[in-house]
């Protein structure tokens, strides 16, 4: 029996190379058959060993039967955006694995189960042959565990053609099941070893990649978008959260409750600071996150964009009557059975101008772990302070896949509840105008229900009312309170977070970009440099409305290109209603939407396009 | 010549001390004879005699004519004018916020049984401390006659267009799916709705109320089955209904056939006083039974239809502190660096 088809077209070329700590790594199984285990043991244990690791799933919306591929990208150089190329693929799904091995890009290396016959397909990859369901069977007995162990045995195999250190597989294993589950963990442990046995016998190693230990990942962490959010909330000391399930966004109220529940119930009486209410739609969600916002609470929703629609009236109404609210936008590609499991921009445009008539939002961009964490926070800080519904645009890139992260800082700055009146106050001062501009912001002060003073009660509606909170309906009325409202949006644009800027001397080419392209965007500027001597100067996006830095740094290049992931340009779009033309004439668009996180290779394709190189 | 001394009335003043107007509103922008109108009064009555202090109160409503009433009560209470058909949610948020507010809803019969039918329902399930008043006309007023869903069938409008579709009974939804208060009134019977009103601040639950008030402008016509005159033929009150707050100490003398009474949680008594039939509104099925045979003789049943003292609150349901979440100090919410530290451990 060969025990390996070796046949790259240039093997002489590559023998003796080896690729060390920079690949990536692609799984392609079937859903719901238990690989997410096994590949998170797989990248834990390359992240245990010191190498900076990213993992991505792209995974179908069923609960079990579709393809679903993860891919691991181990990257020295710290690169954790999702790289194009598959250097080394796992082929267990027999629908996809025809097509899978058609793609790769020659002298990539296939792991797959024996009878499909892979090998036969091309010859200019390696081949690694593996006969899964012979290896399962003496490693585990019980036949319906099969298909889940089944699984474990290519991190065996993985570990020993790309060198990963098997006690590494053990201990991410054993975190992974944890104590309560030492049962699986053994079994699965088991299977692993079976495929690692099985590899040191009967495959020899032909493909130049391997994992070499580093000491790039001491103190680091691994976790989720949505989970780093939810810490956020839970240290903002969010108190009613309502929400209604939607892809990508339910894991997160899912983390969120978890941790409430686990560090905000009183330990004697067993009693909440927190109220999570599953609300019967988005609709319902939001009006009991800006109800509670009136009445003082630190309040929040999490959805993705077909909620954002049904929340447009209330977003409206919100940005009105100025109710404070912490929106989570985890961002997808919609609607209705329109890919929601995979990643897109696609709200900032419609977000940003949520609702009818003259209304405009604050957004948040995310682009990493931390800062999931810590734009939380100050998204409630926001809200509160400016009255108005805050949005946290993260996507399903970060919200659902596993990052590799700093530890999150403690806050540390006291929590600050924006302008309330206490009864107090109002004792002192002897009444409140709720709209009026005291302090020359555009923010109000506001008291909350059960205050005990006279003076302390308002009404609360939309557009029709007077600084004194009565009900109007006159021109001037409506255009004093609006033109207050734009006001207030310019004292926002102040205090969003600032750009990150990089400039480089001479660059006449800039780029700009938000949340999740910041990695393939920084790659991209390296590949521009080492590839095409293109510098590029760097501006990445924290919040919109736009600070004045942005500005500045149009001007200061001839040609900036927009980031967007997203067919429409939508970053790009929000420049032009608001920036003047000689800034707009200067911005190109380079733009993915094929619902993939965006990789640095599109990006500098696409502006080496452009540049007309 | 003597001048008269002129000696002003002692003004009439409630159990706190207070008199009636930090418990009127804003002067009403509704039609004249709005059925409305006298809800507003017999609101502001209710929370007058019981004495509540306004500033415990928030008023929410969504949007049509009921739900530009809550300007004109309790003007010392916060108010919230929301959106079409979602007041449930801003109640029930502003209330998680705050379980100390004693809030009240106004809505109408589109805002509560077209748009709102969603969020009115499941405010129901969720057995929110909170009055909902549902100022039922059968028709949209703000744009000018339109049927509602609990318009009847065969109803006609002004302009001749009949009613075809089967309308929601209100109260037959609150008392199936979850409320712990139900009852239906009219807005001319001043005693009635006054009573039920007081014994709906007592209640701890979800207390709906459905009133009938005709709609002078729209529905106030021969064909109406929600005009002035029709509901005068139609009602059929279930009981005379008394209200006596936990502060008043009354002993009256009572036929105890004649009379079934309810404790409340507060130490106050709802006291039914028989109309000839023999109801007891701690009867969930019974209760459906009788909506269900009055629809069909097409009387309309008034009266508390229903009372359930032991249902958990949504507060129950949820275990929350008493405090008000709102207000809870930073060292009860932001949990101490030593979570955060053990968490990050966790995660490495």
């Amino acid at each position: 029996m060969p025990t390996v088809e070796v046949s790259p077209t240039e093997s002489g070329a590559e023998t003796g190379r080896r690729v060390v700590n920079d690949f990536s790594i692609q799984v392609a199984t079937v859903n719901g058959s238990g690989s997410q285990t096994a590949n998170t043991v797989l990248m834990r244990a390359i992240f245990q060993m010191g190498i900076p690791v990213s993992g991505k799933n792209m995974f179908p919306s069923n609960i079990a039967g579709l393809p679903t591929w993860f891919t691991i990208r181990a990257s020295k150089d710290g690169y954790i955006g999702r790289k194009k190329e598959i250097d080394f693929l796992v082929a267990m799904n027999p629908e996809t694995a025809r097509e899978d091995v058609m793609q790769l890009e020659s002298g990539a290396a296939v792991v797959y189960d024996e009878p499909l016959k892979l090998n036969a397909l091309r010859s200019d990859l390696h081949f690694y042959p593996v006969p899964f369901d012979k290896l399962v069977a003496p490693v585990c007995p019980e036949a319906r565990l099969r298909k889940l162990v089944r699984n474990m045995i290519y991190d065996g195999i993985v570990a020993y053609l790309l060198g990963i250190e098997m006690p590494e597989i053990r201990k991410a294993l054993l975190k992974q099941f944890g104590a309560r589950k030492a049962k699986a963990a053994e079994l699965n442990w088991g299977a692993a070893q079976a495929g690692y046995d099985y590899a040191a016998q009967h495959l020899t190693k032909s493909d130049p990649y391997w994992v070499e230990r580093m000491n790039a990942t001491a103190g680091k962490i691994i976790i989720d978008g949505n989970a780093a959010t939810a810490l956020g909330c839970l240290f903002a000391g969010v108190t009613v959260v309502a929400w209604y399930p939607i892809t990508p966004s339910s894991s997160l109220i899912e983390a969120l409750t978890s941790y409430l529940k686990r560090y905000r119930t009183d330990k004697e009486t067993g009693r909440t600071t927190f109220a999570v209410v599953q609300a019967e739609d988005e609709l319902a969600s939001i009006g009991m996150v800006l109800g509670a916002g009136w009445a003082g609470a630190r309040s929040m929703t999490a959805t993705s964009g077909p909620g954002i629609s049904l929340m447009a009236e209330f977003s409206g109404l919100g940005y009105y009557a100025e109710l404070p609210g912490v929106i989570v936008n985890v961002q997808r590609v919609g609607p209705s059975t329109g890919l929601p499991t995979r990643t897109m921009q696609g709200d900032l445009l419609s977000t940003a101008v949520l609702s009818h008539g003259d209304t405009r939002h604050p957004m948040l961009f995310p682009s990493s772990m931390q800062e999931c964490f810590t734009m939380a926070i100050q998204a409630f800080d926001l809200a509160e302070f400016f009255q108005t519904p805050v949005f946290l645009m993260t996507d399903l890139d970060l919200g659902m896949n596993n990052w590799m992260s700093d530890p999150f800082p403690y806050p540390a700055e006291p929590i600050r509840r924006g302008k309330v009146l206490t009864a107090e106050d109002l004792a002192r001062l002897g009444g409140f105008a709720r709209y009026k501009d005291v302090d020359g912001d555009g923010v109000g002060y506001r008291t909350l229900p059960c205050t005990n003073h006279p003076a302390a009660a308002y009404f609360t509606r939309g557009s029709g009312h007077n600084e004194k909170a009565g009900y109007t309906e006159r021109e001037d009325d409506y255009m004093n309170n609006m033109d207050r409202l734009a006001h207030k949006f310019e004292s926002l644009r102040a205090r969003v977070p600032a750009p990150v800027v990089d400039y480089r001397d001479g660059a006449e080419v800039g780029v700009i970009c938000l949340g999740s392209s910041r990695y393939a965007t920084e790659e991209s500027r390296d590949q521009l440099r080492a590839e095409y001597n293109i510098h590029t100067s760097y501006l990445r996006l924290k919040a919109y409305p736009f600070s004045s830095e942005v500005n500045t740094f149009i001007q200061r290049h001839d040609r900036v290109y927009v980031i967007d992931q997203n067919r429409d340009a939508q970053t790009l779009a929000l420049m032009r209603l608001e920036f003047p033309a000689e800034e707009i004439a200067k911005l190109r668009s380079v733009r993915y939407y094929g619902g993939l996180p965006i990789d640095a290779r599109t990006i500098t394709d696409e502006i080496v396009r452009q540049e007309g190189l | 010549m003597s001048t008269p001394t002129a000696t002003l009335p002692p003004k009439k003043v409630n159990r706190i001390g207070l008199d009636i107007l930090p418990y009127k509103g804003g002067k009403t922008t509704l039609c004249a004879g709005c059925g409305h109108n006298a809800i507003s009064e017999r609101i502001i009555e209710a929370f007058f005699e019981m004495g509540v202090e306004p500033w415990r109160v928030s008023k929410f409503s969504g949007i049509g004519c009921s739900s530009k009433s809550p300007a004109y009560f309790l003007g010392q209470a916060h108010g919230f004018n929301g959106v079409h058909g979602r007041m449930p949610s801003v109640a029930t948020g502003a209330l998680l916020a705050n379980r100390h507010i004693v809030g009240i809803g106004v809505s109408g019969d589109g805002d509560t049984a077209s748009i709102g039918l969603g969020q009115f329902m499941h405010l129901l399930r969720r057995n929110l401390p909170f009055i909902y008043i549902i100022e039922d006309n059968g028709v949209y007023g703000l744009t000018k006659g339109q049927f509602s869903a609990t318009a009847d069938v065969g109803s006609k409008l002004k302009t001749g267009v009949v009613n075809d579709l089967p309308p929601f009974d209100c109260c037959a939804l609150a008392l199936r799916w979850g409320a712990t208060f139900v009852a239906r009134s009219f807005s001319g019977d001043k005693k009635q709705l006054s009573a039920i009103l007081k014994a709906a601040i007592a209640h701890r639950g979800l207390a709906v109320i459905d009133v009938i008030s005709p709609c002078v402008t729209f529905n106030d016509h021969e064909g109406s089955t929600k005009s002035y005159s029709f509901v005068k033929e139609h009602d059929e009150p279930l009981h005379e209904v008394d209200f006596i707050p936990s502060f008043q100490d009354i002993s009256v003398e009572i036929d105890e056939g004649s009379v079934h009474e309810v404790a409340m949680h507060d130490g106050s008594r709802i006291r039914l006083r028989k109309l000839g039939r023999d109801y007891d509104p701690t009867d969930q099925h019974g209760a459906i039974t009788a909506l269900h045979e009055a629809g069909l003789r097409h009387e309309l049943l008034t009266g508390i239809l229903y009372v359930a003292l032991e249902k958990p609150t949504l507060f129950d349901m949820l275990g929350m502190v008493e405090e008000p979440l709102a207000t809870l100090p930073e060292a009860r919410v932001r949990p101490p660096k030593e979570a955060l530290d053990e968490i990050m451990e966790e995660l490495r």
